[in-house]
This record gives structure tokens, C-alpha cells and sequence, in this order.
């Protein structure tokens, strides 16, 4: 498969390929990482459906957005997972997976599944960092310093990241060009930079479980 | 100086409300500071300065923001440029008796640095005429029943942006209950992962969804109150 443009990902999203027993449904954040895990694993049976990744700037919408995937594609395959944390809809998005009786990946947002849920609920004290990921790296522009109008508006800044101390890039990858993008942004927020590698913690493991 | 420049010295005082809005709007301090001034110098009240030109305008502000029309970035630029006002008014209408809607104490729950919602709703609840005590970001229950203990507001508000704080919110309003103190006060909350069933299932008061909501939503149950302890 060609590699798909990360501004596809956060704008349209990615469209599922209609082959497979098992249609997984997430964030297109997630998309590369989804991709990479599949791909290891050989799970041909595994589409993958991705809704557009600006919709983490309206989490309000990702519920609907998510039923509307599911009800779109009943009856085309056997099982649905859903790749998406809470993700800020407040035990929304739980609900409705329930209720469609279609499973998810637990924990609060992606940034504590790719740490491992548990590892991550065990620094409950880091509530001051920061966190990106691979894909945040390349897209913050994108998401963090454009929709919070950094550029327009730099002065701005310290009342959205004052009150944080570090940013934490939370690697998938080991990509040295991340690596120095990621501690640019920190520089830019005014941060101290930490780089994690956390691979693809239990985004690997859940998926083995969609799999299965 | 460029020709279109407006001279706010030589607007009417209708003219000159009219451009604060309009200042307001589009985020300029140093305008609204120098507009604050002009009325003053002009024999208006503190009270009927922030009422009509800031609390007004910031109110087209919030409107704009809950249409959609104005997002996050200008509303915070918005509000920079209210608080400059809000400076030069704040002691002039504590030394000329300006009406006073209520007392309210908020602040961030435990876990959460999120407060850019918290300072806008102080602010406005402030405009409204309500005096606020802010606890700031990452508070126990320790230190709400103590702020609570020593402040006597008429409203507890708490504010939490991330999934995984939200629930210290219950954990507030279970301890008031246990000290049998829950029902001296009116608790209001609000954060972006909030909702309303989520405001009733841990018994608060209300859930505010902006700014604008949280001063409704605090002059109509502080109206109650007050309704109800005169009965």
C-alpha cells in the first residue's frame, strides 16, 4: 500500500478497503502505527477504516462520527473494533460502543495505550508534561500551533503551556529527524524536552485481540 | 498616523461604547484600557462602564464563540483585553459600592493545570458582579473546603479539561456531603469532557458549558437561593 499523506489522514481520513473479516476503526492518527502493526503481524483479515484526526480538535463529534462508521459498514463485516481511547468525550464514546456492542481499546487517550495504560496511570504526578506522538510530531503545526493561533497570536503562548513544565515525546519509532523535530517544539512551547520510546505499547496488544 | 485612525478622545460616549465592543472584539488592550479611562474621566460609573462596554461586548464575544463564528485563539485575546479593563476598574467599584450578585470560590481540580476556561469564567462571573476567590489549578478537597470554610461563597465551582481529573469532582461533592455541608452550597462545574449527565450523576448543581452559561446559570440559582431562604 502507498504510504498515505498525513494531511489526507487529519482531513479525510482513510476510507476502508472493503476486504477482511474484521473492521477496525480509528483515529487517523493512528493510522501509520495501525498500519505497521498489521503489516508485522501478516493480518490480512484486519481493514482499517480512519476517521479524519482533526476531529480530536471537536471531540465533541467523535462519537457520532464513530456510530456513523459502524452503522455504515453492519452486516459487511464480522466484528468491529474501535482504535480510539476516551479521547476527551467524557465516557461518551464507551457508551455508544456498548450499546453498538462493538469493543475498543481502553484508557484515557493514546498517549497512555502507547505508554501501556498501566505504566502511564503509574506517573499520575507527570500531569504537567506535554505529550506527543510520532504523528504529532510531524503534524504540529497542524494541531497544536496553528488551531491554538500561535501564529497569529504568539503572545498567547504562556496562557495555553505555563502552567506545564515538559514536553514528552512519546516515540513509536526511531527516527533521529523526530527526534530533533520533537525537541524544537519544546523549544517553541517554552518546555523542557523528555523523549520516551514507548513503540506501540498496547495498541500491539489490542490489536492481537481484534485479530484473534 | 494613518488617516483612518480613530481617535477614541473624540467618539460620543454611544460612539465610544460602540468601538470598545468592536476593540474588544478584536482583542485590543491598550484600546480598551484607554476607553475604560475615557469614560471614567467622563463622569460614568465604574459600574456602568463594565456593565455596558466590557461585560457587554465580552457577551457578543461569547456569542460569537458558541455560533462558532470566533474560536479559542480570539476569545482568549478577547478576554486579555477585558482583564486590562478590569484592572482599572476593579477598585473603583469596590470604593463605590457597586452592586454584588454574590460570592463564588473556583479553581482546577486535583491532577489538572487546565484553566483557561476557569480564568474566563471567574472573569465574567467577576463582570457580573460576583466576587471570586480563585484557588488557581490542581486543588484538593483540602483546599476547597478550606477556601469554602473561610470564604463563605454562595458558589463552589470546579473545573477539570481531562478525562481522567473529572471524577475528583465527585470526590468534592461526597466529602461536603459527608460533612453535611453540601447543601450550604450551590456547585457548578464545567470542563470540555463535562456534560449534563455528568454534572447530575455526581450531584452537582449545574454544568456549564461557556463562560456566558456559568453567569446565567449562577445569577438564576443564587436568585433561588436567596428566593427560598426568604420564604
Amino acid at each position: 500500500m502507498a504510504l498515505i499523506s498525513d494531511v489526507t489522514l487529519t482531513e479525510q481520513g482513510l476510507e476502508p478497503a472493503h476486504q477482511g473479516r474484521v473492521l477496525l476503526i480509528a483515529c487517523g492518527a493512528l493510522a501509520h502505527e495501525v498500519l505497521a502493526v498489521k503489516r508485522l503481524n501478516g493480518w490480512q483479515h484486519l481493514d482499517l477504516q480512519c476517521l479524519p484526526a482533526n476531529l480530536h480538535l471537536y471531540p465533541d463529534r467523535i462519537t457520532d462520527a464513530v456510530e456513523k462508521a459502524v452503522l455504515a459498514h453492519r452486516g459487511e463485516y464480522e466484528r468491529f473494533f474501535v482504535l480510539y481511547a476516551d479521547c476527551g468525550t467524557g465516557g461518551q464514546l464507551l457508551a455508544k460502543c456498548q450499546e453498538l456492542g462493538v469493543e475498543m481499546i481502553e484508557g484515557p487517550h493514546c498517549y497512555s495505550f502507547f505508554e501501556g495504560n498501566a505504566e502511564f496511570a503509574s506517573h499520575p504526578d507527570e500531569f504537567t508534561a506535554f505529550y506527543l506522538t510520532d504523528f504529532l510530531v510531524r503534524q504540529f503545526d497542524a494541531f497544536v500551533w496553528r488551531p491554538m493561533g500561535l501564529d497569529r497570536h504568539p503572545q498567547l503562548r504562556d496562557m495555553y503551556f505555563g502552567n506545564y513544565t515538559k514536553l514528552v515525546y512519546q516515540a513509536q519509532t526511531n527516527d533521529p529527524a523526530l527526534d530533533v523535530k520533537a525537541e524544537e517544539c519544546a523549544r517553541r512551547l517554552g518546555l523542557a524536552y523528555e523523549r520516551r520510546f514507548t513503540g506501540y505499547g498496547d495498541l500491539a496488544t489490542v490489536m492481537a485481540q481484534a485479530a484473534g | 498616523m494613518a488617516d483612518d485612525e480613530i481617535i477614541l478622545a473624540d467618539l460620543s460616549d454611544d460612539e465610544l461604547v460602540m468601538q470598545m465592543h468592536d476593540d474588544l472584539y478584536d482583542g485590543l488592550k491598550e484600546e480598551i484600557e484607554e476607553g475604560v479611562n475615557l469614560l471614567i474621566s467622563r463622569g460614568w460609573t465604574p459600574y456602568d462602564t463594565l456593565t455596558k462596554a466590557l461585560v457587554a461586548g465580552m457577551t457578543i464575544v461569547g456569542a460569537d464563540f458558541r455560533d462558532g463564528i470566533l474560536f479559542v485563539p480570539e476569545v482568549l485575546l478577547a478576554a486579555n483585553a477585558m482583564k486590562g479593563g478590569m484592572f482599572i476598574l476593579k477598585p473603583l467599584l469596590i470604593a463605590t459600592g457597586a452592586p454584588r450578585m454574590g460570592k463564588m470560590v473556583i479553581g482546577t481540580v486535583k491532577g489538572d493545570i487546565h484553566d483557561i476556561g476557569k480564568n474566563l469564567v471567574g472573569m465574567m462571573m467577576e463582570g457580573a458582579g460576583f466576587e471570586v476567590r480563585d484557588l488557581g489549578i490542581n486543588n484538593s478537597v483540602e483546599k476547597y473546603l478550606a477556601a469554602l470554610e473561610e470564604e463563605k461563597p454562595d458558589i463552589l465551582g470546579m473545573s477539570a479539561l481531562l478525562t481522567t481529573t473529572m471524577p475528583y469532582m465527585k470526590v468534592v461533592i461526597d466529602t461536603m456531603k459527608e460533612k453535611g455541608m453540601r447543601e450550604d452550597y450551590i456547585v457548578l462545574v464545567g470542563g470540555a469532557p463535562l456534560n449534563e449527565e455528568f454534572s447530575k450523576a455526581i450531584g452537582a448543581d449545574a454544568y456549564c458549558r461557556d463562560a456566558a452559561v456559568a453567569v446565567e446559570t449562577a445569577k438564576a440559582l443564587v436568585l433561588r437561593k436567596h428566593n427560598q431562604m426568604n420564604a
